[in-house]
Parts: structure tokens; C-alpha cells; sequence
């Protein structure tokens, strides 16, 4: 900024004081009013038994208590976690790999193929969950038929949706994010300068070295923001098992932690259990970012 | 990326060899889709796409029927719910961009005392996870007596924290001060110029986050599946989900369904595509 500039916006002070607290107070207001007091309230709910919004009785710590013992939300916990670490070690790698070949000189129709890529993602995940149910069928859904057209010995009653659950989720949630993915890896590439590579090329670097020199620590920070992303995303997964099971599926192989704290919350009645399990649940993901976050850091050092 | 690549090359063979099935792969459940809503009950299961037969490319063209459409537009309260859906999403997006940016424009192009404040408070709206609020939320809601109203939908979205970093952002990068200066040389309120100076300035953010947003809320499920409790309310993400499980063996009716509610949008964001996928990335790339 030049000095002009400089001394022009240290006087552009508005003349009221008011005005910049009435062009805030929507969003502000409404944000510490259904974000911030029910944060407040999250609390003492987790330390209630309720049975509905209007009845509760104080209990304390026995929800968290309750919630560390209790084998449902193990099993939650474990498929949750099971399901997170099937869709990232799935997705980005793929991602990345497709945002490469999208970015290859010589491929023409690139923003075709990208839109293309990118579709399944205008989809909703409940929609998403209403076809998987069907295309996962036993028999007659297009997976297996799919499959055992191209694979003879694939068999039509491979069960999916009754065995394979967390197979399931990892396939439909595949499909729907790999693309979302991929456009940040895209434009993440499309900024590395052109001029790092040719100096490595000088240099008599060949593709896969340059790709470890040049483009990884470019795209690095766009990497960890997309890791990221999916690794809080699939942590808080809901819709997809909920629609495609009714529920947490057979013997609750496809029970999620946010699928459980509905079920609690909303079915069973128990807000403040259903709290609890939101705050262990926010613990979770607390410790996932500050993992992430020191890894990325020591990579830095 | 590899300035000196040779066009057509052995790599540029194998890229396609890699990116044309996987492009197929990622169509077949969209084409798959269309072609079951066409099929009546009878035909489901006797052909993967569309029925075989006769006719032009082997395909029995007479076999295909639209009764599935009309079963969900007319007896399953689909039109209704589409109606709900576009209104719901329209109002979210407006509501929550007005707001949005007015406060991010405000964080970015005012000085004032509390300014940091807010700033943190911002930015903590960030870091708490949806699940942690849905059950005091719900509690909430209850009290304030909003349950099953589209307001206690509505109005809780309309101030994302982080639409308000993102407009925050584009007004720090687009919004000469000098620009503010001259219009309240000129005499121009603080309110006014907020309308006439900043929000056509903003313009690409705009379009890029009311994109976002509406999409968002289309795809909404678990807010109006816990805030909804009549029928006449609900948007198309709760009434397919309850179809999923009423119409549980009539597949072609699910199927239309599920046309019905993704397509539309799917050609509004493919026709705007390139502001909203650059939207989408703006934020994370350059910030």
C-alpha cells in the first residue's frame, strides 16, 4: 500500500458509531443466538437425563459415564472411525491422482471432464443414500449384476447391505466426494508456476522426481486442507446410513456416532444423552485437528 | 504441468485410457437413475438400463412409461414438497448472503472498538461441529416455540460463520478504501453505501456463495428432518426418505423420485458451474 493509500484508511473512520454494530447485528445476533446459547446450553444438557424437550432430571457425569461404557457407542465409535479412515485413504490419493491427469498438458475437454468428475457432488447425500440402497441390492441391484456382467464369477448375491455395510458407505461416499476433492487438487495445481518446473527440467529432474520436489510442497497446504475437510466430514456421517438403514443397519454394522446421537436424541428421547455423546463426539474431532494440525507443522520444520 | 510434453504422446494415451472409463463409471448411476424412472414395475428388473425389445438400438421404446411420475407428483405430495424445497432454499441463500456480507464488508472496511471481539467470536462459530448443537438446539427451538415453523429452519442458517470469513475475505481484496472514502466524501450513509458501493463489488462472491448455500439447503436432511413435523412443510430430502420407505418395493417410483429432486438443480449448477466451483476453491487456494 502506498502512503497515500495508507493515510486515506486510517481516515476512512465512519462517522457513526452505530453503523458498523446495525450492519453486523443480523448475522452476529443470529449466530449467538442459535449457535452460540445452545453451545452455552450443550452443558448442562449433556449433564441431564431428559425424556423429550420439556421433562429432565439432573444425573451430572453418568451420561459421559454411561456413553464410555456403553457397547452401542463403541460400536459406533469403532464403524465411524473404520468408515473415516476407508474414505480417506480412498478419496484424496484418487483425487489427487485424477486432478494430475486432468492437469496434463495434452488432455483436451479438461472443464468437461472436471464438471463431469464433480457431478455426483450436486447430489444430496439423502439422494445419494436412496439410490445406494437400491444399487446395492442382493440379487438385483445394478452393483451386483453390474459386477457379475463384467466378472462371471462375481456373485449376484454378494450381500452388500447385509454383510459388506461399512464396503457400502465407503463405495456411495466415494463416488459422491472424490470429484469435490479433486477440484481443490485441480486448482491447487493449477498455481504452482510453470517456471519451477522448467528449472527442475534444466536440472535433469525427470516427472516423478519433479512431482516430489516441485509439485508436492506446492499443493502441500491445499492437501492437509482437504485431508482435513474429510477426515472432520466423516466423522460427523449421518444422512447416508441413516436413509440406506432405516436406522444403524443389521446387527448396527452401519451405526454411526451422529447416527446414535440422533437415535438417542430423537427416538429414544434423551437429549441430554444425545449430548453427551455430541461433546464426546466435538472432543473427537478437537483431537483429530490437533493431530493434523502438529503433523503439518513438523513437516514444516 | 510438464511444459516439454510431446502432445499425444505414450502419456497422453494412457491418461485417457485412465480418465474415459472412470468418466463412464462416475455417469453410469445418473444414467442408471433415468432410465429406472421409465420403467414400469413389470420391466425393473428385467434389463440393467432401459428394456430390451425390438425397437431402434434393440430397445422396446413402447415399454417406457411416465406413470412413475405422476404416481410421485400426485398421489406421493412430490409438487408440494418441490414447491417447499425451492422456497426454503431461495430464502436460506438470500437471507444468509445479505447477512453475511453485510457483517463480513463491516469486519473487512470498518474501524471500531469490539471490532476484534467479534472477530474471535466469528471465528469460534467456525470451529463448533453441527452434531454438538442438534440436541440444546432442538431444546432451543422447543422453548422458543419455532418447532415445525419454517422460521426455526430458516432463521438459524442465515448467518454462517464462515460465509461471514468469506465476505470478510472478498471485501479485504476488493473493496478499495479510497472507493469508501470518496462516497462518504460525497455524503453517502454508512447504510447506503454498504447497498450502492459495496455489494456490487462483491458481486462474484455473491453469486458464488448463494450458490453454495442454496445447494446446501436443498440438500439438507437431518435440520428439517428434526425441526419438521407436518407433512405440508416438509422439503423433497425428507418426503424421499419417507418414500424410500412407503413405496419400499415400488422402485420406479423412488426413482422418479429422486429425478425429480436432483435434476433441476443439477442443470441450474452445471449451466453456472464455473462460478461456483471457483467459489467453492476461492477461499482455500488463495487465502
Amino acid at each position: 500500500m502506498t502512503r497515500a493509500a495508507t493515510a486515506l484508511a486510517g481516515a476512512s473512520m465512519p462517522r457513526s458509531r452505530l453503523a458498523p454494530w446495525l450492519l453486523l447485528a443480523p448475522a452476529i445476533g443470529v449466530l449467538a443466538i442459535f449457535t452460540g446459547y445452545p453451545l452455552v446450553q450443550s452443558v448442562p444438557l449433556s449433564m441431564k437425563q431428559t425424556f423429550g424437550p420439556g421433562a429432565t432430571t439432573w444425573v451430572g457425569l453418568e451420561n459421559f459415564a454411561a456413553a464410555l461404557g456403553d457397547p452401542i457407542f463403541h460400536k459406533a465409535v469403532i464403524n465411524t472411525v473404520l468408515f473415516m479412515i476407508g474414505s480417506v485413504c480412498t478419496q484424496i490419493p484418487a483425487a489427487l491422482g485424477l486432478a494430475l491427469l486432468l492437469n496434463h498438458p495434452s488432455i483436451r475437454g479438461r472443464a468437461v471432464l472436471r464438471l463431469l468428475f464433480f457431478s455426483p457432488q450436486l447430489v444430496g447425500l439423502v439422494f445419494v443414500a436412496v439410490l445406494t440402497r437400491i444399487a446395492f441390492e442382493k440379487s438385483t441391484g445394478i452393483v451386483n449384476t453390474g459386477l457379475h456382467a463384467v466378472l462371471p464369477m462375481w456373485s449376484l448375491e454378494f450381500p452388500w447391505l447385509e454383510k459388506h455395510v461399512l464396503a457400502t458407505l465407503v463405495l456411495a461416499s466415494f463416488w459422491m466426494w472424490t470429484g469435490f476433492h479433486m477440484v481443490f487438487f485441480l486448482a491447487a495445481l493449477q498455481n504452482v508456476p510453470k517456471e519451477l518446473h522448467e528449472a527442475a527440467s534444466i536440472d535433469g529432474a525427470g516427472p516423478v522426481r519433479r512431482f516430489w520436489v516441485v509439485t508436492m510442497p506446492a499443493i502441500l497446504p491445499i492437501a492437509s486442507f482437504v485431508t482435513m475437510l474429510s477426515v472432520l466430514g466423516s466423522l460427523q456421517l449421518f444422512e447416508l446410513p441413516y436413509v440406506v438403514f432405516a436406522g444403524g443397519g443389521p446387527e448396527n454394522r452401519g451405526l454411526t456416532i451422529v447416527t446414535y446421537l440422533y437415535q438417542t436424541g430423537f427416538e429414544s428421547g434423551d437429549l441430554g444423552y444425545s449430548s453427551a455423546i455430541g461433546w464426546l463426539l466435538a472432543i473427537m474431532l478437537l483431537f483429530c485437528s490437533i493431530i493434523m494440525l502438529l503433523a503439518g507443522r513438523a513437516r514444516h520444520a | 504441468m510438464n511444459p516439454n510434453a510431446r502432445p499425444f504422446s505414450i502419456w497422453t494415451v494412457a491418461a485417457y485410457a485412465l480418465l474415459l472409463p472412470l468418466a463412464v463409471l462416475t455417469l453410469i448411476p445418473f444414467v442408471w437413475l433415468a432410465c429406472a424412472a421409465l420403467k414400469a414395475p413389470e420391466d425393473f428388473f428385467s434389463s440393467m438400463f432401459l428394456p430390451t425389445g425390438e425397437g431402434f438400438l434393440g430397445i422396446a421404446w413402447s415399454k417406457l412409461t411416465l406413470v412413475n411420475f405422476r404416481t410421485v407428483l400426485f398421489d406421493a405430495g412430490m409438487a408440494r414438497a418441490m414447491v417447499n424445497s425451492m422456497l426454503i432454499a431461495s430464502l436460506t441463500s438470500i437471507l444468509a448472503t445479505l447477512a453475511s456480507a453485510m457483517a463480513g464488508y463491516t469486519l473487512a472496511c470498518h474501524k471500531f472498538r469490539g471490532k476484534r471481539a467479534v472477530e474471535i467470536i466469528v471465528l469460534g462459530g467456525l470451529l463448533v461441529p453441527a452434531p454438538l448443537i442438534i440436541a440444546p438446539g432442538y431444546q432451543w427451538l422447543y422453548t422458543l416455540g419455532l418447532l415445525d415453523t419454517w422460521t426455526g429452519l430458516i432463521l438459524p442458517a442465515i448467518a454462517p460463520a464462515f460465509g461471514i470469513l468469506l465476505f470478510r475475505q472478498a471485501s479485504l481484496r476488493s473493496i478499495p478504501p479510497e472507493v469508501l472514502e470518496a462516497a462518504r466524501i460525497d455524503g453517502a450513509g454508512e447504510g447506503a453505501m454498504f447497498f450502492t458501493v459495496a455489494l456490487p463489488m462483491l458481486r462474484p462472491m455473491i453469486g458464488a456463495f448463494m450458490m453454495i448455500t442454496f445447494l446446501a439447503t436443498w440438500n439438507n436432511f437431518i435440520t428439517p428432518q428434526i425441526v419438521l413435523q407436518s407433512d405440508d412443510k416438509f422439503p423433497l430430502s425428507v418426503l424421499i426418505a419417507q418414500l424410500a420407505d412407503v413405496y419400499r418395493q415400488d422402485y420406479g417410483v423412488i426413482m422418479a423420485g429422486t429425478l425429480f429432486s436432483i435434476f433441476p438443480v443439477m442443470i441450474l449448477f452445471l449451466a453456472l458451474q464455473r462460478e461456483f466451483i471457483s467459489g467453492l476453491t476461492m477461499g482455500a487456494v488463495k487465502g
